[in-house]
Formats: structure tokens, sequence, C-alpha cells
């Protein structure tokens, strides 16, 4: 397809730990992202998501598989080899606090991607730091003032028009808004969308939380230790979700509406997410799936379209779920197949 | 009576750039066996207001009072409120590492909290009991994992261990302060799922804080939603989502991505800044019906619809229209 901005191609990174172990925190992820769409990332903490982010931009050096930009290999790419693309490939980070540095002044934050790259200089890159200042809706007389004295949101505000400076094609936001209150959170999630409409955006939007994932999302991957279980356009992920962890993740979302919230199916899944260091056999998600059978521990399922799906329908699972199959009841048999 | 009764609350704290007015004029009850759930954004006071009740407030000045089975928590001495916190009052927090001491056992903490309330309870009997509360709050192998130190454990089994110490004493209030917060989704539905089901059992009230008006709709019976440091609405739980009132209530609702279709509504703008509020209404300069009085008086908690269990700040008219659930 030609449509295809970036290609993620079986990548793993790996990370040494003091004990010798190694971390598996992304473990042969294939995706590609489709220009003008945004692609949803979802998972719970730890699964490989902020990674995955790291080695889409090649803030990491990938362990082993490739990343392709715009046709081009990227993830061999030297620092240098790298420059021209890095205005094209922009990333948001999570914490609005800890990513901008307290000493310096907003203006010259907002102004470093034009520093770096020698683009505009004195008075010029100051009237280009204040036009992207309005676009993000800050107030362009605060120029001078220091990240300390805005709001989370105007923080959050302020990693949005430093990405943007370049005039990026694909903007890889990660938690963008998670710390922030939901109307603070719903401000930033309309400014996104309209700079997507405004410059012809393409995002990969990172989040634990299904329902900004979903608002926001054309199409989402839900990660479960350094996997990806499905991927899937986002209506029919809801719609019609196939594998066993995307159903109680969004069993356990909790509802904003009581009525909801008192008569549907809840999956409590028993334990915890194993260590990244050593993952289960088979299907990762066997020690906690309902679902899970002897099959399950002993390979490992491929990503693929399972029952009736289309092609950008897939799934990880050898027991998908059919359409109105209830979970709730399921009881896992590791010795039936 | 109700378990517990707030009145008229007022917590502020002296800084370099001002006093910072947290809780002003903070009223409500829990009633035994309930959970009352509070929500706001961070910085509403939440967190102060159920601190100072609970005596671990610093460095603040307080008024008000705070009645808990006839004892004013308020003007209670410090010994006073040792004994309750623990026996009557569990309390559990967002972090739950900053709670657990990482130097000792788990088990052992759970039987130093048992054996500091109850003097006559042998060391034996202590430790067995720890074991089952490991178990009541779904440690799987409790009796092995009792001698395990904190960081053995994963978030969520610290948030259970926390569960655990707050109810040893089977006290008859929980305070549980964003425990979830910190929490993957399935995690989360674990907790809340055990805090649900010792309630049933041992009939604690719950003061539930929260941000999430997800995890409000799953385990409140009632709802007290806080802005700039006062009650802008309380209601039974669906009146807050289906009948609400309050400008700000309605701003935060129509916030969520769940409930709304393609474009999100925000509330305009952010909180104000507790050093310098504004007269008049605290949510004015953000709220899409403010008019002329709102900016010079302050509304006060009054009925809605005639309905003394729900109330609301606000200026408007005290009627109900029957809003459209979700
Ligand atoms: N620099 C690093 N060194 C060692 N381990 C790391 C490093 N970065 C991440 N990890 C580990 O890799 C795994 C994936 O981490 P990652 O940050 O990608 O998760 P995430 O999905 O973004 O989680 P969260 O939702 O908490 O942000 C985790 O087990 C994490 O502890
Ligand atoms: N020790 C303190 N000194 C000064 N201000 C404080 C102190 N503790 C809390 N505050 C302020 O009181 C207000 C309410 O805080 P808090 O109750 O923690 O909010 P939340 O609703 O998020 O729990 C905030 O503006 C906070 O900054
Ligand atoms: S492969 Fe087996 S264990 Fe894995 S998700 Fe599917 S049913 Fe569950
Ligand atoms: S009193 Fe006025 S400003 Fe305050 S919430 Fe009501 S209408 Fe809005
Ligand atoms: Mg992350
Ligand atoms: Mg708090």
């Amino acid at each position: 397809m030609n449509d295809v901005l970036l290609k993620v191609d079986d990548v793993r990174k790996e990370f040494p730990t003091h004990s010798k172990e190694v971390v598996h925190a992304v473990d042969g992820v294939s995706l590609e992202v489709h220009k003008g769409e945004t692609l949803g990332l979802v998972g719970e903490t730890g699964c490989g998501k902020s990674t995955l982010a790291r080695c889409m931009a090649h803030l990491y050096d990938v362990t082993s598989g490739s990343v392709w930009f715009d046709g081009k290999e990227i993830s061999t790419l030297s620092r240098r080899a790298m420059r021209p693309v890095r205005r094209e490939v922009q990333v948001i980070f999570q914490d609005p606090y800890g990513s901008l540095n307290p000493r310096r002044r907003v203006g010259s934050i907002i102004g470093d991607p034009f520093a770096i790259h020698g683009i505009a200089s004195g008075l010029e890159r100051k009237k280009k730091v204040q036009e992207l200042m309005e676009l993000v809706g800050l107030n362009p007389e605060h120029y001078n003032r220091f990240p300390a004295e805005f709001s989370g949101g105007q923080r959050q505000r302020i990693g949005v028009a430093r990405a943007l400076a370049l005039r990026p094609k694909l903007v890889i936001c990660d938690e963008p808004v998670s710390a922030l209150d939901v109307s603070i959170q719903a401000q930033i999630i309309n400014l996104l969308a309209d700079l997507q409409k405004e410059f012809d955006l393409t995002y990969v939007f990172i989040s634990h939380d299904l329902s900004v994932v979903r608002h926001v999302s054309d199409r989402i991957a839900v990660m479960y230790l350094g996997k990806i279980v499905e991927l899937a356009p986002t209506h029919e992920l809801f719609g019609q979700t196939r594998h066993p962890y995307t159903r109680a993740l969004l069993s356990a979302l909790p509802v904003a509406d009581p009525d909801t919230a008192d008569s549907r199916e809840q999956i409590i899944l028993g334990g915890d997410i194993p260590a990244a260091t050593n993952p289960p056999e088979g299907c990762r998600f066997h020690t906690r799936c309902p679902k899970a059978r002897a099959d399950c521990a002993a390979g490992e399922p491929p990503l693929i379209s399972v029952l009736d799906d289309q092609q950008d329908h897939r799934t990880a699972c050898f027991h998908p779920l059919t359409i109105g199959e209830d979970m709730s009841t399921a009881v896992p048999d590791l010795k039936a197949s | 009576m109700a378990l517990l009764e707030v009145r008229d609350l007022r917590v502020s704290f002296d800084t370099p750039d001002g006093t910072v007015r947290a809780v002003r004029g903070l009223s409500f009850d829990v009633e035994a066996g309930q959970t009352l759930a509070v929500v706001g954004e961070s910085g509403s006071g939440k967190s102060v207001s159920t601190q100072t009740i609970t005596g671990l407030t610093r460095g603040a000045q307080v008024s008000g009072t705070a009645f808990f089975d006839g004892t004013d928590l308020i003007s209670a001495d410090q010994s006073t409120l040792r004994r309750l916190r623990g026996a009557q009052i569990g309390m559990i927090f967002q972090d739950p590492l900053s709670s657990l001491h990482p130097h000792y056992r788990i088990g052992w903490q759970i039987v130093e909290m048992i054996r500091a309330h109850d003097t006559v309870i042998s060391k034996q009997a202590a430790r067995q009991r720890a074991a089952e509360l490991l178990t009541l709050v779904g440690i799987p192998r409790a009796s092995e994992r009792i001698d395990d130190y904190p960081h053995q454990f994963s978030g969520g089994m610290r948030q259970r261990v926390m569960i655990a110490m707050a109810m040893a004493l089977d006290p008859a209030l929980l305070i549980a302060d964003e425990p979830t917060t910190a929490l993957d989704v399935t995690v989360q539905a674990q907790v809340l799922n055990v805090m649900r089901r010792l309630q049933e059992q041992f009939g604690t009230a719950i003061i539930l804080i929260t941000h999430d008006l997800g995890v409000v709709a799953e385990m409140a019976d009632e709802v007290v939603v806080m802005y700039a440091g006062a009650v802008m609405e309380r209601a039974p739980r669906r009146d807050i989502f289906y009948r609400n009132h309050h400008p700000y209530t309605q701003g935060l609702l129509a916030s969520l991505p769940a409930r709304s279709g393609d474009r999100l509504t925000p509330i305009a703008g952010s909180p104000p800044s507790l050093i310098s509020l504004p007269a008049g209404c605290p949510f004015a300069a953000r709220c899409p019906h403010v008019f002329d009085k709102c900016r010079t008086e302050a509304p006060p908690l009054s009925d809605v619809g005639g309905d003394p269990r729900h109330q609301s700040a606000c200026w408007l008219p005290h009627t109900v229209s029957e809003a459209i659930a979700s």
C-alpha cells in the first residue's frame, strides 16, 4: 500500500537489567500507520507502549527488526542522517511537568526546534513561536514566562506547540492527556483533532485509557507484555472484540453511567501482569486468560485475521471470541485442548 | 444521625504567596454502610478535607466540626484521634508504597498495626489474623507471602495490603483517597471488587475520593462534587448522572470521551487560584450560564426540586429537568 507513512517490521527491543536478566519490552511487533489516520495504542503499565513509540521515532535503537518512514528505513540511520527525519516525526510526551526545563522561558522552549535546525532566528523566530502559541491556545504575551507559571493543561499545550514547530508529518503522542483532569483533557483532545485537520497530521496515540483511545482513533492496537494481541478498526475492536484480553480490558473500564455500570458483565481477571523479564511461554496471556486451554501454553498464537474477519482485523488467539459469546462464565482449563 | 457529620469545615494554609483557602465551608454526611464518593478535579480540596478530619493536616488553620459517632474529630486531641484512626477509621491512600515501610515484612506490619490497637491479642493470633486478612483481600497463597517485603508485591497487591491493614480492626468508616488512581484498569477492577465485597460483608461506610466519574458510577451511593474547596452539588448517584443541576457537574460529564460524539465539549478555562478567589460563585469564570449575580454573591447550597438529598450551589432556578441519560 502506498499510503503507508510508518511501517514497523518485527521490531524487538530488549533492555539488560542488573541481574543479567533481559526485559523483553517490545517483542516482535509489526504494524503500519497510514497517512492521515490516528492509530491508537492501548495497554497496561509496562506492556511496551512507550518503548515502541521510541523505537518508531528512532529515539531507541531497535534490538532487531526495522522501522520505515515514508518508504525509507530509519532504524539504522545515524544521528546525523536522522536529522531531516526528526523534523517530520515528532513525539509529545506524557508528563507535562517533567518534560519541560523549569529554568527556561517557554518562548525559548517552543523555539528549540527552530534553533536546532537553524531555521529562523531573532525576531523572526519569536514571531514564529508566538504564532505557534496562538495556534495551541496559549497567550503569546506569555512568551517570557517559566513553565511553573503554567497549569498542567497549558504545559501540555507548550509540548504540542514545540512538536508542531517544524510542521511534522507524523506525531507520536505518548499519553498526552493522562496527567490531566477530564475538563482539561477534553480541551487538549479537541486541540489535537483541530491540528490534525488543519495540517493533515498522522497520529500514533498512546494511552492506557480505552475511552480516550476509542474517541480519537481510527484503528486500535492492543498490547500485552510486549506484543500486539489485537489490531482492528475502532468500531470493530469494540463491536466485534476477538481477543479475551481486549474483552477483559473493556469490561474493567469503569463506565460513567449508573445503568450500564449496574447491568453489564464484569470480568475480573485473576493475578497480576507477569514480569517482562520472564514472559509466559506460549500465549503470554494464558496465565490470566479465562479461556485458556492446553494449546495456549504450548505455542504462540500468530496475529492473523480469525473467523470471518477482514484482513484489517487481526487477533493473536487460538480461541477467539465469537460474537455474543459470554466470557464472564468461562474458566481456564490448561489440561483440555 | 449519620455516622460522620461534617459541618462548615474550613482549612487554610499560610504560604509565602498568600493564604491558600483549600477547603471553604464543606458540609456532608456519611451514613453507616454506605459509600460516599467525593469527586472533583485536582486541587479541589478532596484530600485536604479528609486528612483534616482524621487529624493528619499539619500547619493549617482549621475550623468547623466533624462528628464521628458522637466525637468531634476537629477538636479531639491527638491521642483520641490516634485511637480512632485504624480502629474505627481505616485509611488508604493513592500511593501504597508511601504508607508501607519498605524495610519490614508485610505480615509484621499488619501484626504491629493490629497489636497497637488490640493490646490483649497474642502475637500468634495477630499473625493468624494477618494471614486471614491477606486472603480476604485476594492475595494468593497468603500464608507463604506474609513474610515478603513490600517491593516483592506488585502495585495492585500493595494496594490490597493497604486495604487489609485498613480493615484489620473492622472499622466503621474507611477513607479511600484515590485508591486505584495509580493502578491499571484490570487491577483497579480487582481492588474495587475487594472493597465492594468487604463493605457487603462488614457493613463498612466508605468515603471514596476520586476524580474518575466512572469509578463514581460503579461504587457510590451518594456523591459530593467539589470545586475550589467547596461543594457544588451533592446527590444520590443516579441524580448526579441523570438529573444533575450544577453547571460544573454537567461540564465534567460532558467532557468525558465516552459521553460525547465527534467533538468533546470541555469546560473552558482552568480552576481559579485558591489564594485570590474572586467574589461570587467560584465557577463563574468558566460557567456557560453565568450572569451578573454570580459574580458578586456566592450561591448557597440549597435543595433541588424540593428534595433535601439533592442540593446544588448555583443561582439558576432549582427545578430539575430530566437530563438525557448518557
Ligand atoms: N530504559 C529501560 N531499561 C530497562 N527496562 C526498561 C527501560 N524502559 C522500559 N523498560 C521496561 O520495558 C517494559 C516496557 O516499558 P514501557 O515504558 O514501554 O511501558 P509502557 O507500556 O509505556 O507503560 P506505561 O503505561 O507505564 O507508560 C517495562 O517492563 C519497563 O520496565
Ligand atoms: N500543606 C499545604 N500547604 C499549602 N497548600 C496546600 C497544602 N496541602 C494542600 N494545599 C493546597 O490545597 C488545595 C487542595 O489540595 P488537595 O486537597 O490535595 O486537592 P485534591 O482535591 O486534588 O485532593 C490545593 O490548592 C493544594 O495545592
Ligand atoms: S490463545 Fe489461549 S490463552 Fe491466549 S488469549 Fe487466546 S484463549 Fe486465551
Ligand atoms: S451560580 Fe452562576 S456562575 Fe455559578 S454555576 Fe450557577 S450559573 Fe454558573
Ligand atoms: Mg509509557
Ligand atoms: Mg488528592
